[in-house]
């Protein structure tokens, strides 16, 4: 970026036209802002997102419109490049065209100057001394040194000329900085993707977007073991070796083989009280064929750096932890369970009454950290592990879940909770269900298959009806059993649909104004009926019922009826159950060959000292013109600085008050 | 401007900064290094090989910076008598705060941030009706209020530190690390940068433009407390556990600062030479030259341009160190660049074109808002890896 403008051209050949427009201020200036404009492009607009994001958003004109332009990788497009081309160009043909001079004037004192030009200064003194001009120059040439200017001194015959210069590599600031933001370019372009995006255009190259084993990722999709920069990630659960890297690449990714394996030994999480990861490192062995194995700790800003590739620890994951698991069927009448084991990661085809669905398992989780109760004296509870996974149907809808292994306590009273959500935006609905008093699902489990046994329903309604109309039964024969059946149908009815169908079926059925009277009474002895049912259900398992039931047993109750009337909600056909896990961590790491890493730290070293030398060391030159006469000396002063005209200016006042003082005492 | 015989006497001083020291300066050097010796002492152990250059560093920074600039040090001790005051009482328990008279209404860092928070706007009305009133005496009160709200703010930052620790050892970090603590600290360097160039100038007429925005920052300060909570102390992700913290946040900040402070003397240059317009305003006008206007612009612009270099490099070795890359297109990364650019797009016409005048003013003004978006507008409107403070 030129420094000396206004210079006529002489040679108006085109090649120095063109140096010119390149090396000038308002090119460069130009490509200033817009290369900042065009930066600001790919923060508003997310970049390397899936193809798939950005037609929902833009819609398919837009979307092409917008690929086309390179807008999805704004830092890699072509046009962006070419701008940061012109920009490291003009910076080039600026120090081409200016350091020559610059580095000249660093040496050159100008002891040819005339006194004319001097008395145009803007900053000029003069003095008419009765001292001889040698003990003017020593009296002088003190003052300059005390203050580090350097002199040089000519002697023109009828006069003198001292020339000082103070701050002589604030020049060098300049070329600095300008060869600093070449460096950095050049650098910053040895790491970058454009081998690889010109290899993707070529066709050498194919992005490869399905969910696949690294064994089965076609060749083309994998980059050379000798490709010289890169960046990628990789998980290597505990116990497991990885040669790999996984490259992100818009909406698939690249494979990028590494001349070691990386196996991790142990990987370890540390939490805050409050659950949030306080510190997480790995220990990693690096095998190499014919060589001794590497042993070394990473963690969060403490990288390992193998023979140029560095390696990063950058997230963590489950490592696919193995699960035992059992499955309560819902929906029976007799207690269904199904022991299996299973794994994080892993994909089962599960038979259900709603036909066939696979239950995918997605992640487990160790420690889930919650807010605690006010007044508990804590500020933090640990709800225990808890694993999460997908119940996805033959069209490919999904229902995601959150399951806790071990009940959680609210109030006393203690559950398992299991979230469900149809989205992954959604927040989790969360279904309690009462643990019993051995802590376990199995009295639940029990209660709702009782409500599923027609049998068993219809025997227990008729002995309640028997029971509550007594003696009245013999004069209306058949409102026993009328009863009986309406208490059988409720049942029905609530393990369908919770309260929700019985309020459904009265509005169907019922005239509007004799609905709520209807309901309530519906209501009641649905709840006859399901007390009844649980009182059956105590007795089967042993507890006596005859005096009442025990607090616990009837806030049991009350739990299990909130619980069931909002099953059929629940969207599963079965509740799973974790049992034991063992749990296998795995870690992220992120692997990385930066070349051009040394080139830009050279270029920050260059920038940094360019940038404090340019504004903090001010360039002056200041002259002394000295004539003998018969009386004494005539000697004039006069000096320019670079910058700052006010801050030159006081300190050339200062100058002339000490000179003054020096000049005139005995 | 006023022009003391003192000032003058200070312009023609020509002797070098070493031979101005004074015994007082040898005092101040000596507690600074005793403190810092101290604090090597005791801690050690707890700290790796750069915390110690770090230090040191700071040591010597501070030292210099007490002789380069007098009023640094009475502020320092100022600001070390109570800290170490509200340190000793805390003791060894977070819930003395709420017992102590003098915590709970002073200087524990909360108390003490709220005072900074109503001096601070209490300065900047207090440095208008200076202005109106033309009074001196009015103006050295708001220098004064300046002041104490500066030595308040840092006093509610070195005790925000400690408070960490006293949460849990684990927790413990300096107070740089979220949006609710990087303003407090953009206020105190804004309002330190601006102190120095009253001092060196000789100028108060200024501080109501400059307190301006630092009153901005001060209502979100508010706000952010109220509103979000955020001041409570949360621990550190482990993204952020590094000693590249200590000094990449505050060398940006120091950018931010001067920015800022450009930005508001840009306005005070165009509302000058709008008055200039009028007959006779030259004359009438409060406001300093323009010629000294654009001089403070420039050089507060040059400063926050080294800083924001500095700490835009430090930033990248951190990312190298952290994120595998020196460079990620981050929007954060990104915006710091747009911000330097814009800047470096102003330097270069300023010093090789010699633009000077209302363009140039107007050009910082517009410069805030491309900095308060870099600062803001990406934790607000943009995701990346620099998610920290959220709001």
């Amino acid at each position: 970026m030129s420094t000396v403008s206004n210079k006529p051209s002489r040679a108006v050949s085109r090649s120095s036209v063109l140096l010119e427009f390149l090396g000038s201020m308002n090119l460069a200036i130009t490509l200033l802002v817009t290369v900042a404009v065009a930066s600001i492009i790919g923060t508003v607009l997310k970049q390397n997102e899936a193809y798939q994001n950005y037609i929902v958003k833009f819609g398919p004109f837009w979307f092409e419109a917008f690929k086309s332009l390179g807008l999805y990788d704004v830092y890699s497009a072509g046009w962006f490049l070419v701008i940061l081309t012109f920009l490291v160009v003009s910076t080039s043909v600026c120090i081409y065209r200016n350091a020559p001079q610059m580095l000249r004037d660093m040496r050159s004192y100008r002891l040819n100057v005339q006194e004319q030009s001097l008395r145009a200064f803007h900053a000029n003194h003069s003095w008419t001394l009765a001292l001889p001009a040698a003990e003017v120059e020593r009296r002088l040439s003190n003052v300059m040194r005390s203050k580090g200017y350097r002199m040089r001194r000519k002697d023109h015959g009828d006069h003198q000329v001292i020339a000082a210069m103070n701050g002589v590599v604030n020049r060098l600031g300049y070329i600095f900085t300008h060869t600093a933001i070449v460096t950095i370019c050049i650098g910053g372009l040895l790491d970058g993707n454009l081998p690889l995006k010109l290899k993707e255009m070529s066709g050498q190259i194919k992005i490869e977007s399905r969910d696949l084993p690294a064994s089965q990722v076609p060749r083309e999709s994998w980059l050379s073991v000798q490709n010289p920069s890169f960046r990628g990630s990789v998980t290597v659960p505990e116990g497991s070796t990885a040669n790999i890297a996984f490259l992100q690449l818009r909406d698939g990714y690249l494979v990028q083989p590494l001349p070691f394996s990386i196996e991790l030994k142990d990987f370890r999480i540390e939490h805050y009280e409050s659950g949030q990861p306080k510190s997480f490192e790995s220990d990693l062995i690096i095998h190499e064929p014919d060589q001794e194995p590497v042993t070394a700790t990473i963690a969060v800003n403490h990288p390992l750096i193998h023979k140029g590739y560095a390696i990063y620890q950058s997230s963590f994951n489950d490592g696919g932890t193995h699960l035992d698991l059992n499955a309560w069927g819902f929906g029976r009448a007799q207690l269904e369970q199904q022991a299996f084991k299973s794994a994080v990661f892993e994909k089962l085809s599960v038979e259900t009454a709603q036909g066939t669905m696979t239950l995918e398992l997605d992640d487990f989780r160790l420690f889930n950290i919650n807010p605690a109760d006010e007044g508990s004296g804590k500020k933090f509870r640990n709800f225990g592990p808890n694993f999460t996974f997908k119940l996805r149907n033959a069209a490919g809808e999904a229902r995601e879940f959150e399951n806790y292994m071990l009940p959680v306590e609210f109030e006393g009273r203690r559950y398992f909770l299991s979230g469900v959500r149809d989205s992954v935006a959604d927040p989790f609905f969360y279904l309690h269900v009462p643990a019993d008093p051995k802590g376990s699902l199995e009295r639940f489990m029990r209660f709702n298959a009782l409500l599923q046994d027609t049998d068993r329903v219809a025997q227990i309604a008729q002995e309640t009806t028997r029971q509550t109309f007594g003696e009245a039964q013999l004069e209306k024969p058949d409102l026993h059993k009328e009863v009986a059946a309406t208490m059988q149908r409720l049942v029905a009815l609530f393990t369908q649909g919770g309260f929700d169908a019985v309020a459904e079926q009265v509005e169907k059925t019922v005239p509007e104004a004799k609905r709520g009277m209807v309901l309530d009474a519906y209501i009641k002895v649905l709840r006859n009926i399901l007390t009844a049912l649980y009182f059956d259900l105590l007795t089967t398992e042993g507890v006596d019922v005859s005096a009442g039931v025990t607090e616990s047993d009837s806030r049991f109750y009350d739990d299990s009826i909130n619980a069931l009337a909002v099953l059929s909600k629940y969207g599963s056909p079965f509740f799973l159950e974790l049992k034991s896990f063992e749990h296998v961590q795995a870690s992220g790491l992120q692997i990385a060959r930066a070349p051009g890493q040394t080139v830009v730290y050279i270029g920050f070293a260059l920038l940094i000292a360019g940038v404090f030398v340019m504004f903090y060391i001010h360039h002056r030159r200041l002259w002394f013109w000295l004539r003998e006469t018969e009386t004494g000396t005539e000697l004039l002063f006069a000096g320019t600085g670079n910058r700052e005209h006010r801050d030159f200016r006081l300190e050339f006042d200062q100058l002339i008050q000490v000179l003054d003082r020096q000049l005139r005492s005995g | 401007m006023s022009v003391t015989q003192q000032n003058i006497l200070e312009q023609f001083d020509d002797r070098s900064l070493w031979q101005r020291l004074v015994w007082r300066d040898w005092v101040w050097a000596l507690l600074v290094l005793a403190g810092a010796g101290y604090a090597y002492v005791h801690y050690v152990e707890l700290m790796d090989g750069y915390e110690v250059a770090i230090l040191a560093g700071t040591a010597l920074s501070l030292i210099g910076l007490g002789w380069a600039w007098k009023p640094m040090q009475p502020l320092s001790l100022m600001v070390t008598v109570l800290s170490l005051g509200a340190i000793a009482l805390y003791g060894t328990s977070l819930a003395t705060a709420e017992s102590n008279f003098f915590l709970k209404y002073l200087i524990s860092s909360q108390s003490a941030i709220m005072w900074m928070s109503a001096l601070y706007v209490l300065a900047t009305a207090t440095y208008f009706m200076a202005l109106f009133a033309r009074s001196d005496y009015t103006a050295k009160v708001a220098s004064a209020l300046t002041w104490s709200a500066t030595t308040m703010g840092l006093v509610g930052l070195m005790v925000r530190w400690r408070e960490s620790y006293l949460i849990s050892a684990d927790v413990g970090h300096i107070p740089v690390s979220n949006l609710y603590e990087v303003f407090i600290l953009f206020s105190i360097i804004t309002a330190l940068l601006y102190l120095y160039y009253e001092g060196r100038y000789h100028t108060r007429a200024l501080g109501g433009f400059v307190l301006l925005v630092i009153s901005a920052a001060v209502g979100f300060l508010l706000w952010y407390t109220f509103d979000r909570e955020a001041h409570t102390i949360q621990p550190l992700v482990p993204a952020l556990q590094s000693y590249w913290m200590k000094i990449h946040v505050p060398a940006n900040f120091i950018g931010y600062g001067a920015f800022a402070l450009a930005a508001m003397v840009g306005f005070a240059y165009i509302f000058r030479h709008r008055q200039e317009q009028r007959p006779g305003g030259a004359a009438n006008s409060r406001l300093p030259a323009l010629e000294l206007l654009d001089d403070v612009m420039y050089k507060s612009i040059a400063l926050g341009f080294a800083f924001f270099t500095l700490a835009t490099i430090l930033g990248a070795l951190w990312a190298a160190e952290a994120w595998g890359g020196y460079w990620s297109w981050d929007p954060k990364e990104t915006w710091a660049l747009i911000v330097w650019l814009n800047y470096a797009a102003w330097l270069h016409m300023r010093l090789t074109k010699g633009w000077r005048g209302t363009p140039m003013a107007w050009w910082a003004v517009v410069g805030l808002f491309v900095t308060l978006f870099a600062f803001l507008g990406v934790n607000m409107f943009l995701s990346g890896l620099h998610s920290y403070g959220e709001l």
